[in-house]
């Protein structure tokens, strides 16, 4: 604690410093103002690390692996863990925890994705409705309430009903149903943007509309879409696994673990291995950004709480 | 206080007309809701890749039949015309019939709700009964270990698969200790037994007095029930946590304080009294969301409600069956949502 009181020295009062030099020097300060607060918190940073370590285990997961996730060997089906098999193996003789690795980087491919794809949608509507107002606020948020107004999980399943099972439908079902929410952020940050003074000095330069929405609304609106995204990826993640689960998201051979869950049900009464690992890996992603999102959104954006 | 005020003049327009401007807007809004909600399974119908009419003549059928079939069935005709009888058809209660079962899809789902009714309403109740108290708790111990502990559990309700969790309490609960009984609402011994008249066993059968049929009942549904309720008590307990945050910030808690009142009227009846207002929408909101949490849940406990019904309709393609059920709780999502906001007005006289 008498560390803090005296004046930190070198690179951290470089980091602390109360008058920036530069624009850049000012983003750092901000930054390591913003990072110091967050590190308090010891449960965002266990979000951090679950989320680093799935990234990492995703990454090398070629490396990490018992060999090819979908090798099968007839001889050693439905064997307990153990030494040689950490996780046990499943219907065919497939190494569980090589197929829960490979998962995380189908886990992560749709949540990337959907992300990719939902942000962008979800920013681009609702800051023209918040920017423009009038007739276009009014059609594009009723557009939003109808598809709020769906349970999401129900709405991606007609979709998916409609498309077709597999793994490219089921991202796009999902981008469908969670992008509303997005709108609504945006929106409501863009009201509140609006009539600030550095958009009216943009309008006075005779900045158009299109201009002022993209280079001076949406980059202020990044922050609570940020928070908002860390804390949807649990919840994507969770839909994907329940298409996967009801078979109608990754199809079997791909170890998906919905879909992975969904074939060792037939085993769970005395086999409880086949389902229980991949459970607990979507489980611990799952807390890891709820935990991460959750941090953030205390720093980032505390009015929100 | 001293000299009686002037009556305000400002109210142009009376209260009575501003309210029955409200009740029109409210109504217009929830109108234009069923329309796009309706527009919307118009479509996914309209893009699935199956031929209704060749689903319904087999692909054998001579020309003429088919040809006969497809202006029956109204598919000759443009889509705005389509969907304008299909607008017509539902509101006059009519979703098709399902292929798979041969009925009506608004009588199948008739058969269906009641159980999804009682799951969901025993887990909401599990839900609000534990989830309250445990949001107090973490707001008065804000930032101690106590609040710590009980926000991972929250965040864990928020990132445990229901399906998953379903799978390992019945490995656990059913066959290894056999504390509860299995999947299914009855075991088989006590199907029929008892008349249904409600739909919902544990009120039909205390109804008839048959308590063995009530005990059976309960062993099956207190897994997915509080499987279930786990997830509402996550979100309950969060909100009453964070509302109850808010107002014990407040100066009226100080001032209770000061006055001498215990701790426990500060918090349970002042700070607690004045949060039961939004969260009555939070509960309602709740109540929607486990409609959604059952299509999972119902699937693993093989529960007969209206989830494993559009999962199952689902799986065998059965477009009008899924259409109908996503529709009905669609509604039934909008009429909580709405219901909650109704609520709180009627409630809270700040929100008038």
């Amino acid at each position: 604690m008498t560390a803090e009181v005296v004046a930190p020295r070198g690179w951290r009062a470089w980091l602390m410093a109360e008058a920036p030099s530069s624009r850049l020097h000012a983003r750092l300060v901000r930054l390591y103002g913003t990072a110091r607060i967050f590190a308090r918190n010891p449960l965002a940073l266990l979000g951090v690390g679950i989320v680093v370590l799935l990234v990492a285990l995703a990454l090398l997961a070629p490396w990490l692996a018992h060999g090819d996730p979908s090798a099968q060997g007839l001889t050693r089906r439905l064997r307990p863990p153990s030494a040689a098999f950490w996780f046990g193996t499943d219907e065919l003789g497939r190494d569980i925890y090589t197929r829960v690795l490979y998962g995380a980087r189908i886990t992560l491919g749709i949540v990337g994705l959907v992300v990719v794809i939902v942000a962008p949608i979800g920013l681009l509507v609702g800051c023209v409705a918040g920017y423009l107002g009038g007739f276009v606020d009014t059609v594009l948020m009723r557009v939003t309430d109808i598809f709020l107004a769906f349970p999401r999980l129900i709405l991606a399943l007609a979709f998916v009903a409609a498309l077709g099972p597999g793994i490219e439908n089921a991202v796009i079902a999902i981008s469908l149903t969670t992008w509303p929410p997005y709108a609504r952020i945006a929106r409501a940050e863009t009201l509140l943007l609006r009539e600030s003074d550095f958009i009216n000095a943009a309008r006075l330069l005779g900045a158009g509309w299109l201009r002022i929405v993209f280079l001076h609304v949406m980059p202020l609106c990044l922050a609570s879409m940020i928070v908002r995204v860390t804390l949807d990826m649990a919840g994507i993640i969770l839909t994907a696994a329940g298409l996967g689960f009801l078979g109608l998201g990754a199809q079997p051979p791909s170890p998906e673990w919905g879909a992975m869950i969904s074939a060792g049900r037939k085993f769970v009464l005395d086999q409880w291995w086949v389902a229980a690992f991949p459970g607990l890996a979507i489980c611990t992603v799952s807390l890891g950004f709820n935990l991460l999102g959750d941090g953030l959104r205390d720093v980032l954006d505390p009015k929100q709480r | 206080m001293v000299a009686a005020a002037p009556a305000a003049p400002r109210r142009a327009t009376p209260l009575a007309l501003k309210r029955l401007r409200g009740v029109a807007r409210f109504v217009g809004t929830l109108a234009l809701t069923f329309f796009g909600l309706l527009l919307v399974t118009f479509l996914i119908g309209r893009v699935v890749p199956i031929d209704p009419v060749l689903a319904a003549v087999g692909d054998r059928a001579p020309t003429e039949v088919y040809e006969r079939v497809r202006s029956e069935l109204g598919l000759d005709q443009p889509l705005y015309i389509q969907f304008y009888r299909y607008v017509a058809a539902v509101l006059h209660g009519d979703l098709g019939k399902s292929v798979l079962t041969s009925n009506p899809v608004l009588a199948d789902i008739k058969r269906f709700f009641p159980a999804t009714f009682e799951l969901a309403t025993l887990a909401t109740l599990i839900g609000v009964l534990l989830g309250i108290p445990i949001g107090v708790l973490a707001a008065v111990r804000q930032n101690r270990w106590v609040d710590q502990v009980i926000r991972v559990l929250g965040l864990l309700g928020y990132s445990v698969p229901v399906f998953w969790l379903g799978l390992m309490g019945l490995v656990l609960l059913y066959v290894h200790l056999g504390w509860v009984a299995g999947p299914g609402r009855l075991d088989v011994f006590y199907e029929d037994l008892v008349e249904t008249r409600t739909g919902v066993i544990l009120l039909d059968s205390a109804l008839a007095g048959e308590w063995t049929v009530f005990r059976n009942a309960f062993a099956h549904l207190i897994l997915p029930a509080l499987i279930l309720g786990y997830f509402s008590l996550a979100y309950v307990s969060r909100m009453t946590r964070s509302l109850m945050i808010e107002q014990l910030g407040q100066e009226y808690v100080v001032t209770a304080r000061v006055k001498g009142l215990s701790e426990a009227r500060v918090i349970w009846r002042h700070a607690l009294g004045n949060v039961m207002v939004p969260l009555v929408t939070v509960v309602a909101l709740s109540y929607a969301n486990l409609l959604e949490g059952s299509v999972l849940t119902e699937t693993v406990f093989a529960w007969p409600g209206i989830g494993q019904y559009i999962t199952n309709s689902l799986l065998n393609v059965d477009m009008n069956a899924v259409l109908g059920g996503t529709i009905v709780v669609g509604t039934v999502f909008v009429g909580l949502n709405l219901l909650s906001d109704l609520l709180y007005r009627a409630l809270d006289p700040r929100a008038r």
